[in-house]
């Protein structure tokens, strides 16, 4: 495959985002009705089987996205963006509430405390983001490609990773 | 099989996983899944290598197999004909869809995300669309929103004759699957005249619909929705009150609230449970908090209840559309914003600046402002999101859509634990997995 210069263009424009609260300790901010929570990646799986305990029984998805090309500006006052950040998609039934929890991960060492010890529903999530961008799950029970073919290589939607092209042959194209 | 969490039942660990019940009050839903162990967690170098014990054996349904719906394909654990572990192996269908999000514009965005759910289009398209809106601050005239809604359910209603059909396939009644097949395309037929294609529409669009409704809508959905109930009663008869349908789906594939919500379960899954949570009515979307209808919940979680849910779905989404067709709000279809939405037609003719907004939507697109977002929809999967990551350009950052039965399918190994292979087809129909939503 192919690699492409992902350099961000220019640098963040705009304030940073206001925290509105703080869950357990952690800035909150609040995006389109939706509270955003902002959480070192070690103190994660804590967190979550706390927030599991108060009623926040579902986790929707595990995700990621590559910030290589872009640099935000909405970032709370004091946390530090990394090329990674690991989302986590929570809800809770009774408040009727969607939560995101924003993880950042270096590129240095792309590693993330595993939930499915907390939410078992987090594995095949996990593969996934492992599968996609090669952040690594600790204790996740299965760490393997799930949508990529197993010997793949590289990871897909990191921004350094081009898209892949397969050359057409038409039948009766010139040559 | 690596065990790598370091609970204490580790140490019971057979080929079958965990055997004993730890004595406990009330055992939740994450420590039942774990002490019965029925993921099967092996490459299939290992499978190949595992020792041969005389007891149990390793086989592959899938990918080209008739009931596994696409290309979906199951590494089962069997001891004889009983299903101990089953490992789902996905990725057949992956094109990379995410990754192609990111070079299509907003506006090209929908013809990428509709093909992912191919039996509900319409839900794929609105999920993406209004995680766009809330990054653009969009705020749609009530008619686009009722269009919506209106072509949500209709889809529903056709998804759900989809499933009624392959599920009455897969369990041997043919004449269930020509029934079903027959009222979905009915259903397809109105969604053409609407839409301009049975499948893959791109019709909604950031800021409203594509175009408005066509004339006589009101008189053809009114004559598909009389001929329903006829037909459901048909399906009642002979399925339902059946006693081979009951004793092939009764009491197989039962799986517990707490199990379903530790696994990430949504939709019918998660009702069949008796847990009622559907984001309709909890979370309303569109105008849903304006309308009656009711959730259907099952009680014993099993593939009956499965069954059970989506037939009575497709009589309160018949009681949404009624009310669509009565309430229907007079207006526009999408918003007048010039920045957004291509100028009417006639405008295009008459005034320059007109022109200059229809190209410069369609070549170049509009710039969403910085941010990410998140929005759901209920399809007739469950919870369909669509998290968005903009940079501020006219196309994604980032586009992630959490496919429900992406995640329903774990639940497929729990279920089929300890059944029969044969009842495993019953199981893998009754989670009604789509393969484009999850390979994407």
């Amino acid at each position: 495959m192919t690699d492409v210069d992902a350099t961000p263009a220019g640098e963040p424009t705009g304030e940073p985002e206001a925290v509105v609260e703080e869950l357990h300790g952690f800035p909150v901010t609040r995006r389109f009705g939706q509270r955003v929570a902002f959480v070192p990646r070690e103190e994660l799986v804590g967190l979550v089987r706390t927030l599991r305990d108060e009623g926040w029984v579902q986790l929707l998805d595990v995700t990621a996205v590559d910030y290589l090309a872009h640099r935000r500006s909405d970032l709370p006052e004091g946390v530090e963006g990394e090329r990674f950040e690991v989302v986590v998609l929570l809800i809770s039934h009774a408040q009727r509430e969607r939560l995101r929890l924003r993880v950042q991960v270096p590129e240095s060492d792309a590693t993330v405390p595993s939930l499915f010890e907390v939410h078992p529903g987090a594995e095949a999530a996990e593969r996934e983001v492992f599968d996609m961008f090669g952040i690594a799950f600790e204790g996740h029970p299965d760490l393997t490609r799930i949508l990529m073919p197993e010997d793949w290589e590289g990871f897909p939607l990191r921004k350094d990773y081009g898209i892949g092209r397969i050359p057409v042959q038409f039948k009766d194209a010139p040559t | 099989m690596t065990a790598t969490h370091d609970h204490p039942l580790d140490t019971h660990l057979t080929d079958e996983g965990a055997q004993e019940m730890a004595p406990r009050p009330v055992a939740g839903g994450v420590e039942v899944l774990r002490e019965v162990g029925s993921v099967l967690r092996m490459s299939e170098a290992e499978a190949a290598l595992a020792p041969d014990d005389g007891e149990t054996t390793i086989i592959n349904m899938g990918p080209q197999h008739p009931s596994t719906h696409g290309v979906l394909r199951l590494m089962l654990e069997l001891d004889g004909e009983t299903v101990l572990r089953t490992k789902p192996v996905i990725g057949y269908l992956h094109t990379g869809m995410e990754k192609t999000g990111e070079s299509l514009t907003y506006l090209q965005g929908g013809t990428n995300v509709t093909r992912m759910d191919y039996a509900s289009p319409i839900f794929n398209e609105l999920a993406f669309c209004l995680a766009a809106e809330q990054l653009l601050g969009l705020e749609l005239p009530p008619r686009a929103v009722w269009i919506r809604m209106l072509l949500s359910e209709l889809n529903r209603l056709t998804s759900h004759f989809l499933f009624l059909a392959t599920n009455g396939m897969d369990l041997g009644s043919t004449s269930m699957m020509i029934y079903g097949w027959r009222e979905r395309e009915e259903g397809l037929r109105i969604l053409e005249m609407i839409t301009g294609l049975r499948m893959n529409h791109n019709f909604i669009r950031i800021g409203g619909t594509a175009a408005d409704l066509p004339d006589g809508w009101q008189e053809r959905l009114d004559t598909y929705l009389t001929s329903i109930p006829e037909r459901l009663e048909e399906y009642e008869t002979l399925m339902t009150h059946q006693p081979i349908w009951r004793e092939r789906l009764q009491g197989v594939g039962t799986i517990s609230a707490e199990e379903a919500l530790a696994l990430g379960a949504t939709g019918p899954i998660l009702r069949s449970t008796g847990y009622a949570w559907d984001l309709r009515r909890d979370l309303p979307y569109l105008a849903y908090d304006d309308v009656d209808f009711d959730v259907i919940v099952g009680s014993y979680g099993d593939s009956f209840d499965r069954y059970a849910i989506r037939l009575n779905e497709v009589r309160e989404s018949m009681r949404i559309l009624r009310q669509c067709i009565d309430r229907m709000p007079e207006g526009d279809y999408r918003l007048q914003d010039k920045k957004v939405t291509p100028p009417p037609r006639a405008r295009i003719d008459e005034s320059m600046e007109a022109l200059i907004h229809h190209f410069k939507i369609f070549t170049e697109g509009f710039k969403v402002p910085e941010g990410e977002a998140y929005a759901a929809v209920e399809s007739p999967r469950g919870e369909l999101g669509v998290y968005l990551a903009s940079d501020g350009s006219s196309k994604p950052y980032r586009m992630r859509v959490r496919g429900p039965s992406f995640f329903n399918l774990q639940v497929l190994p729990h279920i089929m634990h300890g059944g029969l292979i044969a009842d495993a087809v019953a199981n893998i129909s009754s989670v009604d997995p789509i393969m484009g939503e999850v390979d994407r």
